[in-house]
């Protein structure tokens, strides 16, 4: 059974939010060891992941829900970040971040996410919406110039 | 010359946009975009400015990008565009070009 995430939040989709979302992400990638290029990336990652719900999930309706939750994870050590809407459902296979060569303002957010992070899985939520999981790990330098923690939450 | 400050977000972009259509209005030979102050820049942000750069081509401008600091460069080394654009260290370096 899957441990209870170390931060759980609910937020209306609303931009005006998503900072106040950066921020926190930003200070957990902190306690994890990111370093400060790691950690911007990975903010953006998120932000653009919740933007695309906001966008394309809810069409830019600000009264719909968005849950996240994070936890930290042990081996290997990173951030696992969880968020489900109740917005427009997509096939997840047609999910994909958008050629490069292309250059046309737009569509950069599912690339960005990508690139970033080590894992990134779109599934339709049971009972409407989307979940979106995102796993990023500590790279080899992050891990041997950090400290390590001990929480006690942590998925192993 | 346009100086925006603070975070270009999803929440942001549309004013930035409408700020750059404004000042390329008046069709200036270079317009100068000063990132000094931006902390944050996500892909919303970015599609402004790619906007922007192709106006600017349309219409025979230079459209040139300065004080770009590490977290606004990281977002547009991931998504590969950051060569589109001229870049330079200081307002002075843009005036120069």
């Amino acid at each position: 059974m899957e441990r209870e995430p170390e931060i759980s939040v609910r937020i209306f989709s609303d931009p005006q939010l998503l900072s106040g979302i950066r921020a926190m992400v930003e200070a957990i990638a902190k306690v994890v060891g990111f370093t400060d290029k790691s950690r911007g990336l990975l903010t953006l990652a998120v932000d653009e992941a919740l933007a695309n719900v906001i966008r394309h999930g809810y069409q830019n309706r600000t009264d719909g829900m968005i849950w996240i939750n994070l936890w930290r994870v042990r081996e290997p050590r990173g951030i696992r970040i969880v968020l489900e809407d109740l917005g427009r459902s997509v096939d997840p296979a047609q999910i994909k971040g958008r050629d490069l060569d292309d250059v046309k303002p737009g569509g950069l957010g599912v690339h960005i996410i990508k690139e970033t992070m080590n894992e990134s899985c779109w599934e339709n939520r049971p009972g409407g919406g989307m979940r979106l999981t995102l796993v990023k790990w500590l790279s080899p330098e992050e891990l041997q110039n950090s400290t390590p923690t001990q929480p006690e939450n942590t998925i192993p | 010359m346009l100086r925006p400050g603070g975070d270009i977000d999803m929440s942001r972009a549309s004013t930035i946009r409408k700020a750059v259509a404004e000042v390329m209005k008046v069709r200036p030979a270079k317009l100068i975009m000063d990132l000094g102050s931006v902390e944050y820049m996500d892909s919303s942000g970015i599609a402004t400015l790619i906007e922007a750069l192709q106006h600017a081509m349309r219409n025979k401008m230079k459209f040139v990008l300065v004080g770009v600091g590490p977290r606004v460069r990281s977002a547009f080394e991931i998504t590969k565009l950051i060569g589109m654009f001229t870049v330079c260290a200081t307002v002075e370096d843009a005036t120069k070009i």
